[in-house]
Order: structure tokens, then sequence, then C-alpha cells
């Protein structure tokens, strides 16, 4: 069966090439440092399963210790705009179609692979999609722009040395969640934010487990995690059975109170710094300030919504 | 109540302020709220470890640069540039909410990773903002940047909720199930639909806005 397993082989391929092309990279200052951050990283993908728990504790301190103490350097772009300007006039708009293997393989993958479990595995579906898309199109792409692998492969290293830690801070935010949980602290905020409430106050409560749900998210950096917190702390004993709110309600809407958060927080790295990094933005911060003054409205839609439509 | 768990979380907020690097930060707050909850060292390196080992999959999405790479090389993001400049109405505010739009649509569907900001964002979506917007100066050109990656975002988070089958809506049905509370997915999903309808007119309302101050 076709799984998570064989995306990490794919991934860890990809990030050993990348260790193999920055130790060649003459042009980056910092070209070993480079090499041992992305190795060490292929190991993560290729053998994580095998290094047990202590052993990827260790491994991640190595990881984190050659990008924070050795800075990771950046390589030379390997062509420039001129080049690339003449190169698009050859090809046309056909890049599009090529570009479009990918969401069209997704597409595809998410639609087909779940009437055959037994060949994907249904809880990944999305992901070994999208990795057979990426597989898919560069395979395509290479024979039709007649270019060889280790071009692609230099290409993606250009985008990995302009992403540097970026790349992997979502995963280290993801772990460190799961940390904080077993240390026990979302039911420490859980239950502060419902000390604050004043006794009888329905009010009071929707605007604690709104807010709460907003809070905790931002300083989880994961709405998934707060909300098995606050629905215990708050949204189940007084919402639900104090209050007699509907269920699905106090649910669906707190969730949702959640991802206004998720809008407002550098914590959610994959969607907020990622992209400042991917798009060579100067400020780390640039999205999440796009974000918030989307974000607060909707927060207060949402808390209004809760009010009105949990106890109709 | 042991409040020194909370620890970690003023670790982050100093670390980020300081800018250290947004790594070692990571690290020091799980050492400082892991210690605090009395956890022996050793426990918790092995935690963070298998933490980090089963979040793999967050990481791996980066398999699609190469590909995304080997496009621009062969000038992407200079086509979607021309195609955009060559159309006449496509401002950058109509450029935008068609976009959320189209988000909204195919995350409700679960379509979620059709689009993302490796996949689109960067090649596609954010050159086309630029030609749309014709940018003045660098500044300008990097709020449009990043006015294109939250506009992706707001897509994507209130549109998911709609499908049935994502992540989220399971994790409250089976919240509520070992509560006792028997919900079909269904119930739930149907109450991300309001929310969905007014992110869309405020984040449609921000880009309007976001045009006409940029006209100035």
């Amino acid at each position: 069966m076709i799984g998570l397993a064989q995306v990490y082989i794919v991934a860890g391929l990809v990030f050993a090439a990348n260790a193999a092309l920055s130790a060649r990279d003459a042009s980056n200052p910092k070209r070993w440092v480079n090499a041992g951050f992305w190795g060490l990283l292929a190991l993560s993908m290729l053998a994580g399963d095998r290094l047990g728990d202590l052993g990827n504790g260790v491994l991640v301190i190595v990881l984190v210790g050659v990008a924070g103490l050795g800075v990771l350097g950046r390589g030379a772009d390997v062509d420039n705009a001129s080049e690339r300007q003449a190169r698009a006039a050859i090809h046309g708009n056909r890049l599009f179609l090529l570009a479009l293997i990918i969401p069209a393989t997704a597409l595809a993958g998410t639609l087909v692979f779940k009437a055959v479990p037994e060949l994907v595995d249904p809880k990944q579906v999305t992901l070994v999609s999208l990795a057979l898309g990426a597989v898919l199109a560069l395979g395509i792409g290479l024979v039709w722009l007649r270019e060889r692998p280790v071009a692609a492969l230099q290409e993606g290293r250009r985008l990995l040395d302009a992403l540097s830690w970026a790349a992997i801070l979502p995963q280290m935010l993801a772990s460190l969640g799961v940390v904080f949980s077993a240390a026990g602290l979302g039911k420490v905020v859980g239950s502060l934010m419902s000390g604050v409430i004043p006794d009888g106050s329905r009010m009071g409560a929707v605007l604690a487990y709104g807010l709460g749900m907003a809070l905790l998210t931002m300083v989880m950096g994961n709405a998934f995690a707060a909300f098995p917190v606050m629905a215990a702390a708050i949204g189940l004993p007084l919402l639900i059975q104090q209050y007699h709110g509907d269920p699905a309600v106090v649910a669906a809407v707190g969730m949702l109170c959640g991802f206004c958060g998720t809008l407002m927080t550098p914590m959610a790295a994959n969607f907020n710094i990622v992209p400042a990094a991917l798009l060579e933005l100067k400020d780390r911060n640039a999205v999440v300030k796009m974000q918030v003054p989307t974000a607060l409205p909707l927060l207060g839609f949402n808390i209004a919504l809760l009010y009105w439509a949990a106890f109709r | 109540m042991n409040l020194w768990v909370l620890s970690g979380i003023a670790v982050m907020v100093a670390g980020f302020a300081l800018k250290v690097n947004p790594l070692l930060v990571v690290l020091l707050a799980a050492a400082t709220s892991g210690l605090a909850a009395g956890l022996d060292p050793l426990a918790l390196i092995a935690a963070f470890g298998k933490a980090f080992n089963d979040t793999r999959y967050v990481s791996a999405v980066w398999l699609v640069l190469p590909v995304i790479g080997l496009l621009e090389r062969h000038g992407l993001q200079e086509r979607a540039r021309s195609l955009i400049a060559g159309l006449k109405g496509a401002t950058l505010p109509r450029l935008l909410t068609g976009y959320l739009l189209l988000r909204q649509i195919t995350a409700a569907l679960g379509l979620t990773s059709v689009a993302g900001q490796a996949q689109t964002v960067r090649p596609l979506l954010a050159p086309m903002a630029l030609a749309a917007a014709d940018p003045a100066d660098e500044e300008d050109a990097e709020r449009v940047k990043a006015m294109a990656a939250a506009t992706d975002n707001v897509g994507l988070f209130f549109g998911e909720d709609i499908f049935i089958a994502i992540g989220s809506i399971l994790l409250m049905k089976g919240f509520l199930e070992q509560q006792g509370i028997l919900l079909a997915p269904f119930d739930l999903s149907v109450w991300a639909i309001p929310t969905a309808f007014a992110a869309f007119a405020i984040h449609a309302l921000r880009l309007w806005h976001f045009g006409r101050r940029r006209q100035r």
C-alpha cells in the first residue's frame, strides 16, 4: 500500500540531492553547513523510523545547532532573468499546462484513490496525490523542456536556499505543540480562561470560549490543538451542558474562531512565515500583518454567530 | 495548578521579539515548559524526537520544489505576468477576489492541495498580482505579494471546513462522541457556511479598499 512511507522516501531523496549539490556549490561560503543541514533532514526522512525516539531527539538538536549556530548560507542563483525571459518566449503558454499537472493530479487522486483503499492509504490520499503530481510533472517537464534531472534539482536547491531554516520551522512548531500538550500547558490556559467568566453570564461564557479559542490557537499555532482544551474547559461544561447550547454550533463555530487565531500568529509558520520566505519578503511577519484586519472582524462575526445560533 | 508550564510561551515571545533564530527558540521553549512540568531531560529529548518524527509530513511537501523551480527556470513567472498584463480588466482586487472565491470553492469540495503557497502563490498568483498592481516601489511590491499569500490562507481556512471529511470536522466529531454526543459530520460542516460567506465579504471588501488606497 502506498502511504506516508513512500512520500518520505521521495522527500528524503530530494533533500539528499540538495545536500550533495550544496556541498559542491562553490558560490556558497557556508556550503558545508548547508550540506549538513539538508543531509540531516534527508536522514530523518529516509531513516527516522529506525533511529528511535532518543535518536530522533538528538538529530533535532544537531539540526538546530547547525542551522542556529552555523547560520545557513545561500548559493548563487543558477540563471538570470533575461535567460528566463528568452525561454518563456519559446515555450509560451504551454508552461501553464505543465504547472497544472500538479493540481490536476491532486484532484484526480483525491477522487480516484478514495475508491481503492487497498492501493493508497485512505488517510494520506492528499499528500500521496500531491507527491505523485510533483513526480509526474517533473518527469513530463524534463522530457518536454529537454533538461537533465540535475537542472531541476539545482532549481530546487535555489528555492530551498531561499527558504533556509524556515523550511523546517512548521515541523518544529508542530513538535513543540505536542510537547506543550504533554506538559499540560493547554489545561492551564483553559482553566485560567474559565476562571475569568462571571457566574451565570452566558455572554461571558461565549466570549471566553471564542476569544480563548483564538488566543490558545495563537499560542499553540494550531486550532486542532486548542479545540479539545477549550471545548473541555468551557464549551462542554458551560455552553452545552449548563446553557443547553447546540453542540454542533458550539463545536463548528468555536473551531472557526480558532482559525481566525491561526491567521494572526507567527506560530502557524507553514501558513504565515513560510510564504514570507517563499516570496522573499524582507519582513518575516508581513503576511500575518496583512491578515490581522481580516481576522479580527471575522472573529467578531464568529462570536456573534455563536451567541445567536447556539441558543436559538 | 502549575503555572510554570506557561514559561515556554514567555520564551517564545521573548525569542521572537529579540529575533533569535526561531529554531533555537522552539527548542528552548520546549525545554522550559517540559522541565517546568517535571519531565526528565532525556525523556524530554525523546518526546521531542518522537513528535518530530511523527510530523515529518509537514516538511515532506517540499518535494514539489524541484519541479516548481524547473518551471520557473523556463519562465513560468514571466508568462504569468504577461498573461495578466495582456488582460485589460485585470485589476488587483478583481484578480485576488477571483482567486479567493476559487480557493474557497475548491477547498469546500475537499481539494485543499489543488492550490497552495508553494504550488500556486509563488509561481503564479504573486507574479500575476504584481503585473496587475504595477507597484510603485519595493515596499509596495512587498505588500502586494503579502496580500496574495494572505488571500490564499483566508480562502483555504474558510472553505475547507465545509467539506465533511476534513481533519477538523473529524476531530470535532470524535471529541463530541467521547462525551456521548452523536453528530453526523454534515451537522458540523453546515455551520461553516455562514462564516465562509462572511470571510469572503470581509476579505473582498479589504481587497477593494487595498486597491483603491494604492491608486492614490
